[in-house]
């Protein structure tokens, strides 16, 4: 398995190809997956004549600003995990200096990257978030009864490469090479997961929100929030 | 902490549902899930489960669960869970046994109140679900036998308690010669043409009820409504098919109302105080029948109230004194925002509102509605159960009345007021109104 692990080609099956299918499967599958749903949305007929541009927005600001919801407000621990937890998911990897120089090594193209000690200090944010949200899952009897398998997997997955990224950067626990590739293929694992396991809330969130948003904006005169 | 938690219930007999489960085969239970599952439901569904991450933000929102001492299996998306979650993972192949707990959840532990959407970050619709269980039930014949009793009346009557046509007649000309030991020259005017507003009924106005109909014949007297009521079937405004998302049934009685007031020629429908009426016959209804809309205007009693009184056409004489509090039915509150209205309403009427924490549009529902008080005897406990959270926020008020603009939540809380020993009495907008208004000498008999 080391030696498996320690053989080069690998490593740049992983560094290279692997990356773009990862990349592609994201973005084609999450493409289809709206495209699915638009269409499936037809069929129902009482989704699109009621969509109203106003009401999805107001939906979703009051779901995207912290507290801004009577939910949010009845579960203020849980919401600032889960605040802190997305913000630091989506930000941490796509503002690392490790992430950019591999973009500028392939595309020449580079952006703004976060100070490596913030980036540690987010990286460490999400580890620790992503256990409390497993605890949390574990011990509170609801959300325990209602979770399966698919619901653990999906924070395991979501996780590892942020376990992955940081052991490999300080390297720590394996060598940094293949921890480096685990970290590489862990993360293409999440992407390529992304359209197709519960982390489809990611996209579905938006749709959801404008019809639901727009049923209690413009047709029930109430508040969905 | 980690001790396995299942589905604990008393045991409850309906023959709706037991008997008829006998006499169902395995086949037409995959009949019906095939047909709900992948012919009638598409996006909402597919999305719906998929999208939900088991957060249990809603969980806490559901009076059921907290009427049960937090038992998760009250949970809103739990209820998904043990029902269409279910469904699909066993791919349809349910037993009787199965189908006997779903009908239970679908039609005895959820409201359709729709509150626990305002509290998922996705806007997931628990409600939506579960309606969708009812109607695989429905298909089976698999309903709790009273509201279905009521379903088979409207379909044959197009109202609830199985009146006939010439019945209706007769009990408005009675309810006329009642109206003139008051009203000097009261009219109930029946099947006239041209008016301004068709007045529908609830069924229970023309035989149990019929107190309510009469002091709305007062209040159109004394306001100068150019009004009228149907001379056909079709004057009941009740859809209890809702219930039993018998949709058909729900486009046949709808049809009707609408056909009625198209036919003489009114500029719109009122109706009195009740919700699920208003909401089937202005979102279910008309949806069903392919309307975005509805094709002439349909008022709630709350409307109508408040436009009577925004304008003058009743005068108020003197307010209540006592404390009151109300009731914001979900049905016509979170299901159209009358919240407003209704506090102006209320405010015009009596003097000390002492309001509901969460009121308005994040008020908790009353445990009766969806059906719930429809299901009858045999579920009474699940809903006053259900009801303890109605019943703390109305004793926290310290009001002496509880003004509940719907049929559902009126007699629902009447039976919470008697289990929790409230101590408060339930009214109508209506009674009050009748109570408060100016009658001009001249209009006394
Ligand atoms: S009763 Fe209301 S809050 Fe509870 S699950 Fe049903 S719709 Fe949701
Ligand atoms: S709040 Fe929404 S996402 Fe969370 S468990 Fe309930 S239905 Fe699922
Ligand atoms: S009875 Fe009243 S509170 Fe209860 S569901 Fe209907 S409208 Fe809501």
């Amino acid at each position: 398995m080391e030696q498996f692990l320690k053989d080069p080609s690998i490593y740049t099956l992983a560094r290279g190809p692997l990356v773009w299918i990862a990349f592609l499967v994201f973005f084609v599958g999450i493409f289809y997956r709206i495209w699915e749903v638009v269409k499936l949305a037809k069929k129902e007929r009482i989704i699109y004549p009621y969509l109203s541009l106003k009401y999805t927005l107001r939906s979703i600001t009051h779901w995207l600003i912290p507290y801004a919801s009577i939910s949010m407000r009845r579960h203020p621990w849980f919401t600032i995990i889960t605040f802190v937890f997305h913000i630091c998911l989506i930000f941490t990897p796509i503002f690392l200096l490790a992430h950019i120089e591999l973009w500028y090594e392939s595309w020449k193209i580079r952006w703004w990257s976060l100070p490596q000690s913030i980036a540690d200090v987010m990286t460490l944010t999400v580890i620790l978030c992503a256990i409390l949200l497993l605890i949390r899952r574990v011990i509170q009897p609801d959300v325990r009864f209602l979770s399966t398998k698919g619901d653990y997997f999906a924070l395991i997955i979501t996780v590892l490469p942020f376990i992955t990224g940081f052991l490999a950067h300080y390297e720590l626990l394996l060598d940094y090479k293949i921890m480096l590739l685990i970290h590489f293929i862990s993360g293409e694992i999440m992407l390529i997961l992304i359209p197709f396991t519960r982390l489809s809330h990611m996209f579905l969130f938006w749709l959801i929100r404008a019809h639901t948003g727009s049923e209690f904006g413009a047709v029930r005169r109430s508040r969905d929030y | 902490m980690f001790g396995k938690i299942s589905f604990n219930r008393k045991q409850v007999t309906d023959i709706g549902i037991d008997k008829t489960l006998e006499t169902i085969s395995q086949e037409d239970i995959k009949k019906a899930i095939e047909r709900v599952l992948k012919k009638e439901a598409s996006a909402r569904l597919k999305v719906f489960v998929e999208t939900c991450m088991r957060c249990g933000m809603c969980t806490n929102s559901c009076h059921h669960y907290l009427g049960h001492e937090g038992d998760p299996t009250y949970a809103p998306a739990a209820k998904v869970k043990q029902t269409i979650w279910d469904i699909l993972s066993k791919k349809g192949n349910v037993s009787k046994e199965d189908i006997k707990k779903y009908a239970r959840i679908a039609f005895t532990e959820c409201n359709l109140c729709r509150r626990c959407v305002q509290f998922c970050p996705f806007g997931i619709d628990i409600a939506y679900l579960i309606s969708l269980v009812r109607r695989i039930c429905c298909l089976i014949g698999v309903v709790p036998q009273y509201i279905y009793d009521q379903v088979l009346s409207h379909m044959q009557t197009t109202n609830m308690l199985w009146f006939r046509q010439d019945e209706w007649l007769d009990t408005i000309q009675w309810l006329e010669d009642e109206l003139r030991t008051e009203i000097k020259n009261g009219k109930i005017p029946v099947g006239k043409k041209d008016a301004e507003v068709l007045y529908l009924a609830h069924g229970l106005e023309a035989k149990y009820m019929t107190g309510l109909l009469i002091n709305m014949a007062k209040i159109m007297n004394v306001a100068k409504i150019d009004w009228t009521v149907p001379d056909t079937d079709g004057w009941d405004y009740t859809v209890k098919a809702l219930y039993a998302q018998d949709l058909e049934t729900i486009g046949k009685v709808i049809r009707t109302h609408y056909e009625t007031a198209l036919r003489l020629n009114v500029k719109r429908i009122v109706i009195g105080e009740c919700g699920h009426a208003f909401r089937t016959a202005i979102y279910e209804g008309v949806r069903y029948l392919g309307w975005k809309e509805p094709p002439i205007p349909y008022i709630h009693g709350v409307q109508f109230f408040y436009e009577l009184i925004r304008d003058g056409k009743i005068k108020i004489a003197k307010k209540i004194k006592e404390p009151v509090t109300i009731q914001d039915p979900c049905n016509i509150v979170r299901y159209r925002g009358m919240g407003k209205m209704l506090r102006y309403i209320v405010r015009e009427l009596c003097e000390n509102i002492v309001e509901m924490t969460p009121k308005d549009d994040h008020n908790y529902c009353c445990s009766a509605g969806g059906g719930m008080i429809d299901a009858g005897p045999p579920w009474k406990s699940a809903r006053i159960e259900g009801g303890k959270v109605k019943a703390e926020q109305i004793r926290d008020t310290g009001a002496k009345i509880v003004i509940a603009p719907c049929h559902t939540c009126h007699k629902g809380i009447e039976d919470l007021n008697d289990y929790y020993k409230l101590g408060v009495h339930v009214k109508f907008l209506l009674d009050i109104i009748v109570e408060v208004m100016e009658i001009p000498e001249e209009m006394r008999a």
